[in-house]
């Protein structure tokens, strides 16, 4: 029985290579291969949860391939099945489908037919493997599906300016979860001693004994899931990701935004309960955060006078309660909530366009010139400021951008005086110094080796904040993403003797998709000219398949799980001391920026209204 | 910057604005026209010139699409080459249609709109949209929210700019970001003038900024505008106009701009130093590539036209005229009951069909019982004195839990989110696997219900409401009855049962419904009218009056109401009780004539659509024409008016035997009964507009769905119940969405008159407003000589005579293979 459930992740898989192969006009065939992938998917469910139910509910659990191991270290793929993903599973497979049979008619000629169906089987994959998770890294490989793939269903319309700007922004979020999660496990690893799967969490006397002497470490693991399930889940201070995430088809907004992908950090706070349920603090923590953003986003949704973002708002406020019924330990009300607000807010955006006809015909009918609400029963100055707060979305949008990338522009701008040219001058011959360094490692005094790694890491900050900030060079740009790779394999290095083939399979994708990126970004340029990074230049209407290839090789450089690079990402965090806290906040910090910086480069350059094309492109407000 | 000291006219300004704005009003009251209007006083291809370079539109297909449509011989060589003759010269043909052909082109021109604006982010370096937008647009769309909000904006009985300043007054949190602005508004009176002293500096400049301003984002420009303009247009009214709008966004632009740059650390537009862009309205260049694309816009467009005229001209059978006509039955002009007609008489021979407006010539208010607000069927630009009640009602508007505001707050949110919820899976499936009628259906039979009764007539002349009418006195009645049976020429032969068939249509997830229905009832379906004449013409007091006019109703002869749904191909029929024996029995055969000419038409239609197979049986493809229009996931429930080129007014006789593909609006006209052309007038004063307004809309969504279009309407989200946006901080999008318009040929109307040209030359210049669209060639026009069947041609304002190119049209016998195998349009036929 337990290995049936591969079946749940091996289908999604095969669809979704099968679909890559469908000829974009067949329109037909596509939906058929989603329909068909999903359907099989969904019958799969209904029967394998039948059975598992007869049988008993056993939890199940799996470990599968050992991706890389080394003394002291395994990185394992594991599954997990349970009552837990068993709602996940089958509300996922139930609404895929209903929505993919819907979307099948609604999306019939459209530009991006294939690429739609083609996401969603992505996505599809991503939600299936990060719920039958049997351990964090698991889990993470499919949180990173799921992010790519938001990313390029918010921007699905990938011609106009709005819905790009919008991706980046959610994207940027999103990878601050993925960091969350990334400290998490680099915690928990120095925690157990080992890459611990949710079945050994639910050992109480496993996770008591350890967290007895290290229960600091256990707040930090603790205190980063729950950064990580809010800025999936759209908690404060995150929530103003959720409406500006509502670009794309209606369809694929209603299933992502309104049902599954929102739901996900929920599902993390209930996989890892057993993991904080004896850390009181952390379970007030929990409920206070939900508590407060019912409470917001109630407020913000009574206020919002367009459709999709009112059901966006009042569905925060749902998880928000969902949050508090996770922390109170009501796991069965909290899934039933899970379940009945995921159908709920999909067909209420699913018919949201039918709002006008039905609440026109209402008003014309029961109008009261004079209805009021009860916040009319405030005093005035309260009403009006509240009013006015929860219209500006308690500035939480403004907020992201101030406190996310304002002090990043700054730091960036303070760096405008490297050029191409001094970059290349000074750091290529400080790499090749620290590498020197490395090999006589031995020679260096102790006192002035213990900050190497702090000092190389931040010089790879330095790389990516550059980046982040850079607006002509675009190759230049892209290059000095791939050296902050390279200065935090050499700041590891120094930290602990990292053995060479762990370096290499850190590096080899990055190496690998850096250099296909970068000659990507050579030939664009030498076809287009101008690609720098001032605007959005919109070129994949030209070069769909460059843009295909490039997307790759961000995704290969950004440690996406397609190449090693992803688990010598772990590799390298299990190599941080559990009480080397600057190195680990300047290597976590560089991976954000990173992939944000990444992801910028990809919008700025192929996404967004082309620049070539003067008619026929959308107003930028529009 | 420098420029020549100019006077800045606020007044004079904001109407010039106001004039080129989008006029598109709520959804509710979606109604076509010309988006071009402002445009409107030049003539076509001049027009399309400067707005292409002052806008930026793109207003005709790209030369690669024309160049692909003659190397498919959907332009014909023959009519491009005579064009190309007619306008340029035998000595330069040969030249030009080389540039036709082959020249390439690069256009790359930046439009003149924003050049001036775009100093903010070139000079300053700050992206004011971005950091204006999003904010005014939520401000302004929640001020005038029409009830998707649950708390209201608090201050909303006083105009927007007072409101907001009561609102920043009392509230603890300013919608700016520093002190200056929220100063300004509350300290000073907030001229316009005084405010752009301070933002641009040169008064010159004021009027170009005020465009590139409002033209950023110039969806919630034209919504503000045309809400100002008719205030009544929303149920909730609002005090809003495009004064207070630019007043609030010139404030948050000094306010980003005190945020970005300091408050005193940045100079006025004009003073940092740099060369003004050309002015908006300077006199606009000539280029060749637009000369290259209006001779191929014409090419198109006459490689059509000269199918349609041919077919005029080809001698018709003369068919032995039955004795004694089965029945009659008026439909609307609208291009959508074109084809269900051909099939009506098709299937019985000896019946008569009529084309008139939808609203059929009676004008006035409708309030159906319980509603709180009286509802214009007529043409909008009318404003009728009468209001007709609806009583006796049985059946109850139904409701859907899945709109209830309670869902999103917290206590109810929780409550029904762990219910509801689940039967919103089921409901979902359901819908998915068998769809069905919904509350949340838009459907026309809604507008009235179908026992119901209706205060038609006026008892005595104080009864009034509101300062309307209650209902038509007789003369009134009589009148009306006169004016419509007059215009289509049915003044004797009268068939036992003559119906009057208005047309409306079911939607479902469709915000822009109101387009779908009839226009000349102001986007409602025609059933109430449709009742209200025929109640009318049943009368007997009017019938004596008119008798004595000389149009003598034979009593036998009953009017008969009823509604053409057209999404669902599906009649209903009202006051059947009311029949005599013999004809109920007359209408029961009637009735199975209708129900086989619905199916076949379902078939006609079902051509277009992707889902449903064509070669099926049409009571088959009927019945999924009917799960269509009610498929939560169907974007496209019909087509609407898309393919509309032709508007006939003139004599069935004219173009029965030709296959038009409904793409004609019909009117009824018999030259015989208005020798001098008054009726025509009236006729011609509303299709132009009506019918050129269609054709243009659909014309400049299709050519440029993005600028002029609503784009595609997959991701558009309903905003405050009165536009629709992309996302949550995008422009209102105005125009058509691209489902609605994907297939249509954006070729301007050609309307077909069959009189006496120097009638209708006469005619047309009777009244300026009509006859602009003639003159300045908005809308093509074409007069039939009712004796020789000569075409004239109406040209630079005469009627010149024309020959078409082709002398036969392909005949053909059945259409149904025709209609299984082809997709696209189909060229004109003659059927045998």
């Amino acid at each position: 029985m337990t290995a049936f459930l591969h079946i749940f992740i091996v289908l999604p898989i095969v669809g979704f290579i099968l679909s890559l192969f469908v000829p974009a006009r067949k329109e037909d065939i596509m939906s058929k291969t989603a329909f068909g992938t999903v359907g099989l998917h969904l019958l799969c469910t209904v029967g394998f949860i039948g059975f598992w139910i007869l049988q008993g509910h056993p939890t199940l659990n799996i470990k599968d391939i050992v991706l890389f191991k080394s003394t002291g270290y395994e990185f394992f793929i594991d599954f997990c099945f349970d009552a837990i993903a068993a709602t996940y599973l089958f509300v996922g497979s139930f609404l895929t489908f209903l929505v993919t049979i819907y979307s099948r008619a609604y999306l019939h000629r459209e530009n991006g037919y294939k690429r739609f169906f083609n996401t969603i089987l992505f996505f599809y994959l991503g939600y299936n493997i990060a719920i039958l998770s049997g351990n964090l890294e698991t889990l993470f490989i499919g949180w990173e599906i799921l992010g790519i793939s938001s990313f390029l269903l918010i921007a699905f319309y990938r011609d106009r300016y709005l819905p790009v700007k919008n991706a980046v922004k959610v994207f940027s979020v999103y990878r601050i979860g993925d960091v969350g999660l990334i400290l998490a496990m680099w915690m928990s690893h120095h925690l157990f001693h080992e890459n611990i799967t949710f079945l050994k969490l639910s050992n109480y006397e496993l996770v008591h004994e350890h967290l007895q002497s290290h229960s600091w470490i256990g707040i930090f693991i603790s205190v980063m899931i729950l950064m990580s399930a809010a800025a999936k889940s759209a908690q404060l201070p995150f929530s103003s990701w959720l409406p500006r995430a509502m670009e794309g088809p209606t369809p694929s907004s209603a299933i992502f935004y309104g049902s599954l992908s929102v739901h996900l950090g929920v599902f993390l706070l209930l996989r890892t309960y057993p993991f904080w349920e004896h850390q009181l603090s952390v379970r007030i923590l929990i409920a206070l955060l939900g508590l407060s953003t019912t409470f917001i986003a109630t407020g913000i949704a009574r206020v919002q006078s367009s459709v999709k973002s009112q059901i966006a708002y009042a569905s925060i406020a749902q998880i928000g309660l969902i949050f508090i019924e996770v922390a109170s330990g009501f796991e069965g009300l909290a899934m039933l909530h899970f379940a009945g607000n995921a159908f709920l807010r999909t067909y209420q955006l699913l018919v949201s366009p039918s709002v006008v006809s039905y609440l026109i015909r209402e008003q014309f009918y029961n109008f009261s010139p004079r209805e009021s609400s009860i916040e009319r029963f405030f005093p005035k100055k309260l009403q009006y400021t509240l009013y006015m707060l929860s219209i500006k979305e308690w500035n939480l949008d403004s907020l992201m951008y101030q406190s996310l990338w304002n002090p990043l522009k700054w730091a960036g701008n303070k760096l405008n005086f490297l050029t191409v040219n001094r970059t290349l001058f000074f750091f290529i011959p400080a790499y090749i110094l620290g590498l020197i360094c490395l090999y006589f490692e031995n020679s260096i005094p102790q006192n002035v080796h213990a900050y190497l790694p702090i000092f190389f890491s931040l010089l790879g900050l330095l790389m990516v904040l550059k980046s982040f900030t850079e607006r002509h060079n675009t190759p230049m740009s892209w290059l000095l993403v791939i050296m902050n790779h390279f200065w935090i394999a050499l700041s590891i290095s120094f930290n602990e003797h990292f053995k060479f083939n762990q370096t290499l399979l850190y590096l080899s994708g990055i190496v690998v998709a850096g250099i296909v990126g970068y000659f990507g970004l050579l030939r664009l340029k030498s076809l287009e000219g101008n690609i720098n990074l001032d605007q959005f230049h919109g070129h994949s209407f030209k070069h769909p398949k460059l843009a295909l290839i490039f997307l790759l090789a961000c995704l290969g450089v950004s440690g996406f799980p397609i190449t090693p690079t992803f688990i010598g990402e772990d590799l390298i965090f299990s190599h941080i001391h559990e009480n080397q806290v600057a190195l680990a906040f300047f290597t976590s910090l560089s991976f954000i920026i990173d992939g944000i910086a990444i992801i910028r480069i990809y919008a700025r350059v192929f996404l967004g209204p082309h620049v070539k094309s003067i008619y026929e492109t959308a107003y930028r407000s529009s | 910057m420098k420029t020549l000291n100019a006077d800045f006219n606020e007044h004079e300004v904001l109407h010039e604005l106001k004039h080129f704005l989008p006029a598109q009003a709520p959804l509710k009251d979606f109604i076509h026209h010309n988006t071009l209007h402002a445009f409107q006083h030049l003539k076509f291809f001049d027009a399309l010139n400067s707005a292409s370079e002052i806008f930026g539109y793109k207003v005709m297909l790209s030369l690669e699409e024309y160049r692909s449509f003659y190397a498919s011989k959907r332009i014909s060589e023959e009519v491009l080459e005579r064009i190309v003759y007619e306008r340029k010269g035998s000595k330069h043909a040969a030249e030009w249609l080389e540039k036709l052909l082959s020249k390439p082109y690069t256009h790359t021109t930046l439009p003149r709109i924003g050049a001036l604006r775009a100093h903010w982010k070139k000079q300053y370096h700050v992206d004011l949209d971005s950091l204006v937008h999003p904010l005014l647009f939520r401000v302004l769309c929640s001020y005038l929210d029409q009830g998707i909000s649950i708390w209201n904006f608090p201050v909303k009985e006083q105009s927007f700019l007072s409101s907001l300043r009561e609102l920043e007054k009392n509230s603890l949190m300013s919608i700016f970001r520093g002190k200056r602005a929220k100063q300004l508004l509350l300290e000073t009176p907030c001229e316009i003038k005084d405010l752009l002293k301070t933002l641009i500096g040169d008064e010159a400049l004021y009027q170009d900024y005020l465009f590139d301003q409002q033209f950023a984002h110039q969806g919630w420009a034209g919504m503000v505008s045309s809400i100002e303009d008719q205030p009544q247009t929303l149920l909730d009214p609002r005090q809003i106009s495009i004064h207070d709008l630019i007043v609030v966004e010139l404030l948050l632009e000094i306010d980003a701009l005190d945020f970005h740059h300091g408050s005193t650390n940045w100079l006025p537009l004009s003073e940092k130093g740099h060369h003004p862009p050309t002015p908006l309205f300077a006199k606009v260049h000539h280029r060749e590539l637009h000369e290259v694309l209006t001779l191929w816009q014409e090419a198109f467009e006459w490689s059509y036209y000269d199918q349609v005229l041919a077919g005029l001209k080809i001698p018709k059978k003369q068919k032995m005229e039955a004795p004694k006509k089965s029945f009659q039955a008026m439909f609307c002009i609208d291009d959508r009951e074109c084809s269900l007609r051909r099939y009506l008489e098709e299937f019985d021979p000896a019946c008569e069909t009529f084309g008139t407006p939808g609203f059929f010539g009676v004008e006035f208010f409708y309030q159906p019982q319980d509603g709180k607000f009286y509802t214009k069927v007529c043409p909008a630009p009318v404003t009728p004195k009468y209001l007709i009640k609806e009583v006796g009602i049985k059946n109850r508007r139904q409701k859907d839990i899945h709109f209830t505001k309670h869902s999103h707050s917290f206590y109810g949110g929780w409550l029904i989110s762990q219910t509801i919820g689940f039967w919103s899976a089921a409901k979902l499936f359901a819908n998915v696997f068998r769809p069905s009628m919904s509350p949340a259906t838009a459907s026309s039979f809604k507008h009235m219900d179908k026992f119901s009764k209706l205060t038609i007539e006026n008892k005595h002349s104080d009864h009034q409401e509101n300062g309307l009418q209650i209902g038509f006195t007789i003369e009134e009645m009589a009148t009306r009855v006169e004016n419509v049976l007059k215009s289509i020429g049915l003044v004797k032969n009268f068939a036992p049962i003559v119906y009057v068939v208005g047309h409306g249509s079911s939607s479902v997830n469709n915000p822009h419904y109101a387009a779908y229905d009839c226009g000349a009832c102001a986007g409602r379906a025609g059933s109430v009218n449709s009742r209200v004449l025929s109640f009318m013409a049943n009368h007997p007091k009017v019938r004596t009056i008119l008798a004595a006019k000389g149009i003598v109703i034979p009593s036998e002869t009953q009017f008969v109401g009823g509604l053409h749904d057209t999404t669902r191909d599906e009649i209903m029929f009202f006051d059947e009780d009311s029949l005599s024996h013999q004809n109920k029995e007359y209408h029961i055969k009637n009735e199975a004539t209708f129900e086989k000419a619905l199916d076949f038409n379902a078939k006609e239609r079902s051509r277009r659509f992707e889902s449903i197979d064509t070669s099926l049986s049409p009571d088959k493809i009927h019945e999924k024409i009917r799960l269509r229009s009610v498929s939560l996931f169907e974007p496209r429930p019909e087509l609407n008016h898309a393919t509309n080129a032709l508007c006939i007014i003139g004599r069935r006789s004219l173009s029965k035997g030709l296959f038009l593909d409904r793409r004609a609006f019909m009117n009824s006209f018999d030259f015989q009964v208005d020798p001098e052309g008054k009726y025509l007038l009236n006729i011609l004063n509303a299709a132009a507009p009506v019918c050129g307004g269609i054709n243009l809309e659909y014309y400049f969504s299709r050519v440029d769905n993005q600028k002029l279009g609503a784009g595609t309407k997959l991701p558009h989200n309903v905003m405050g119940l009165f536009g629709v946006a992309n996302g949550i901080d995008g422009d209102l999008r105005p125009g058509l969405p691209s489902q609605m318009i994907e297939i249509h040929d954006p070729v301007r109307l050609l309307m077909i008159v069959e009189h006496y040209p120097e009638v209708v030359l006469n005619t047309i210049q009777k009244n300026p407003a009509t006859y602009e669209w003639f003159i300045n060639e908005w809308v093509n026009l074409v007069a039939v000589h009712p004796d020789t069947q000569e075409l004239m041609v109406f040209r630079d304002g005469t009627f010149v005579p024309y020959a078409p190119l082709r002398a036969q049209l392909e005949a053909i016998e059945n259409l149904s293979p025709l209609l299984e195998i082809h997709h696209e349009n189909l060229p004109v036929y003659s059927l045998s």
